[in-house]
């Protein structure tokens, strides 16, 4: 058995006083739990829609991205002459390096339907960037008109094809060699085709230029920045898989709005719990004044006093923060099931960020019932 | 030990307020208890009974004079040091109890009993026994709110015995009863929990308990103006 160690009696008489009210307790809990739910909600959604907006930088997984600077977000590519190909082969450091096509195309389905896709184009040679087959090899994909299809949440938008279903891309006929899937799926909610670079380029016109982006492999980390030198010396920009997520996700942090808004969002949520529950714990206190005054009178001390009040507050705001973390946790499993394209997901900075701000309010809540129970003077107890 | 002394207060002065809005309480006050005594604090409202109970109760700081319990300088104590006297030696029994609403009855007077650290369950069970002695251990789960005026007064002396003290304070103790629970609740005090080692310190302005003191000390515009014995004071009250 578990002895317990005296000086837990005054938090278990602190427990008591406030879970006894169950009206008060019940309000604290509610307004905790509510500013849980919409924080871990507003920045699981947030987090969702970033890692969404990267899925093919994780997906193809090259340490060297090359790309125009102006490039904000993978989907909106900016075509490079083919020179800067060759150009990084000759940079020292450079292990091996391949072009990427990435670009949309418009999928003529059976039933005469239009449907948005975006087609990835792997280097004819090395396939760098190969998806992971489910049905079907790889090496199909050098078949005529082969594609490869990503079985993922927008699947069903080509009407779920089979190896040899068929179909037209641009007006040249294509034909499913094989089904794959990736590790995240994209944020645009249109399904994904995998094909060679060649064939990419042809299907799809373009403009003068046509690599999307150069996919560069160095010899080891540390010849990283001297590549990125000699890349920007041509005029491009060379970023490491962690540099272009970093840019994707500011530009959707800042210039979309996406950002702030959620940002708003979640203050909003956090001065709201903060004020319910800082409300409700501060009348609670008021309420029991006398009471605290009376416990000083027969003896207690100021440090347990207030011990007494941080455990009512922090064990009130732990209860609420795994209430909220579980709704929404809930919620987000629920969604999920009912929208195959839901994004959002709880991350552990996402938690970690709830939990700083439920321990603010927690500490906010306590500051003013402290300061309170502090003034008290027993002889005001005394004098009625 | 019965006689001897156990406080001993020395021209005690009080003051609240500065300047033009300064009142003067109590006025170099001097006086002692003794162990196995029933000392009654009266005199009119406002003639600083509470004041001066406070300041030999290490509650509230006197502007000059000295308070000695049991040979020791209350008022150069520590803070702590001094919280831990009022835990150890002195029990209170407030004029409106102060008893937790959400606790049951056993937990509020198990409170002196935790604060002194005692494990919960040990508490919870010599809570009771403080419980029986009052007559209310069929009480002991119940909300203090369910029990009647009386009976929460008995639990309020439960509380203040629970933690064994030297002395015991009431301040108007029978002011929230009728006549007769007070006249009663008083006669048990003063049989059942005054002893040769404790004393016990009762302010009141209820002449209908004056037959129960063993000195009644009085108290005007913040002086001691003179002391009586208890009896006699019940005999002129009764003719
Ligand atoms: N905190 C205080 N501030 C100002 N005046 C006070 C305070 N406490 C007591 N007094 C004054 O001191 C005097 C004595 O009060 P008190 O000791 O409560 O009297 P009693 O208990 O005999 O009725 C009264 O005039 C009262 O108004
Ligand atoms: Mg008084």
């Amino acid at each position: 058995m578990v002895e317990m160690k005296p000086v837990s009696g005054i938090y278990r008489v602190a427990l008591k006083l406030l879970m006894n009210d169950k009206s008060k307790f019940t309000a604290l809990l509610v307004g905790i739990t509510f500013a849980v739910f919409l924080m871990v909600m507003m920045m699981s959604m947030f987090s969702g829609i970033l890692a969404r907006s990267c899925a093919p930088v994780y997906n193809i997984g090259a340490k060297i991205w090359v790309m125009d600077p102006a490039v904000n977000n993978t989907n909106s590519s900016i075509p490079m002459p083919d020179y800067i190909l060759s150009a990084s082969r000759s940079i020292p450091g450079v292990k091996y390096s391949v072009p990427l096509y990435f670009g949309s195309a418009l999928v003529k389905l059976k039933n005469g339907a239009y449907q948005a896709a975006t087609v990835v184009g792997l280097d004819d040679a090395t396939l760098f960037g190969r998806p992971e087959m489910i049905e079907g090899r790889i090496e199909d994909i050098f078949a005529d008109n082969a594609f490869v299809v990503v079985k993922d949440a927008e699947y069903a938008k080509l009407e779920s094809p089979k190896i040899g279903t068929q179909f037209e891309i641009n007006d040249n006929s294509a034909t499913v060699v094989g089904l794959a899937k990736v590790a995240s799926s994209g944020l645009f909610g249109i399904p994904t085709l995998y094909t060679t670079y060649n064939r990419a380029i042809t299907y799809i016109p373009s403009a003068r230029f046509t690599t999307s982006y150069v996919l560069i492999e160095p010899k080891s980390d540390a010849d990283i920045p001297g590549i990125q030198k000699a890349i920007a010396k041509l005029g491009y920009e060379a970023l490491t898989r962690d540099q272009f997520v970093k840019k994707v996700s500011n530009f959707y942090t800042y210039k979309t709005g996406v950002g702030m808004n959620i940002m708003m969002m979640t203050a909003i949520s956090f001065v709201v719990g903060l004020s319910i529950s800082g409300q409700t714990f501060y009348t609670f206190i008021l309420e029991n004044i006398g009471k605290f005054g009376a416990m000083k009178a027969i003896g207690a001390k100021g440090n347990e006093l207030v011990s007494m009040i941080l455990v009512q507050a922090v064990v009130t705001s732990l209860i609420g923060y795994g209430l909220g973390v579980g709704a929404a946790s809930t919620f987000m499993i629920i969604a999920k099931w009912r929208v195959p394209d839901y994004a959002a997901q709880l991350t552990y900075p996402t938690l970690g960020l709830a939990l700083v701000m439920v321990m603010i309010i927690a500490g906010f809540s306590s500051y003013i019932g402290v300061r309170k129970v502090l003034q008290i003077q027993p002889f005001d107890i005394f004098r009625g | 030990m019965k006689g001897s002394v156990i406080i001993s207060a020395s021209n005690l002065v009080k003051w609240f307020g500065e300047g033009e809005a300064r009142t003067v309480a109590v006025k170099q006050a001097s006086f002692e208890a003794q162990y196995g005594e029933m000392l009654y604090i009266v005199g009119p409202s406002g003639s600083g009974k509470t004041t001066l109970l406070s300041m030999i109760s290490g509650i509230l700081r006197p502007n000059e004079g000295s308070v000695i319990v049991e040979n020791q300088d209350i008022w150069s104590m520590k803070d702590d040091d001094l919280a831990d006297l009022r835990l150890n030696k002195i029990g209170f029994v407030f004029q409106d109890y102060h008893l937790f609403p959400r606790l049951t009855t056993v937990e509020n007077v198990a409170i002196p009993l935790i604060l002194k650290k005692t494990e919960w369950n040990a508490a919870m069970e010599l809570a009771r026994d403080y419980l029986d002695i009052v007559g209310l251990k069929d009480r002991a789960d119940l909300q203090p709110v369910k029990l009647s005026g009386g009976e929460q007064q008995r639990v309020a002396i439960a509380r203040a015995i629970a933690g064994q003290p030297d002395i015991l304070i009431f301040d108007e103790p029978t002011a929230s009863l009728d006549g007769d629970t007070g006249r009663k609740i008083v006669e048990f005090v003063k049989t059942n929990i005054l002893n040769e080692k404790r004393a016990i310190i009762i302010v009141t302005h209820d002449s209908r308990i004056y037959e129960y003191a063993d000195r009644i000390m009085k108290m005007e515009d913040g002086k001691i103006v003179g002391y009586e014995s208890g009896y006699e004071n019940s005999q002129q009250h009764e003719k």
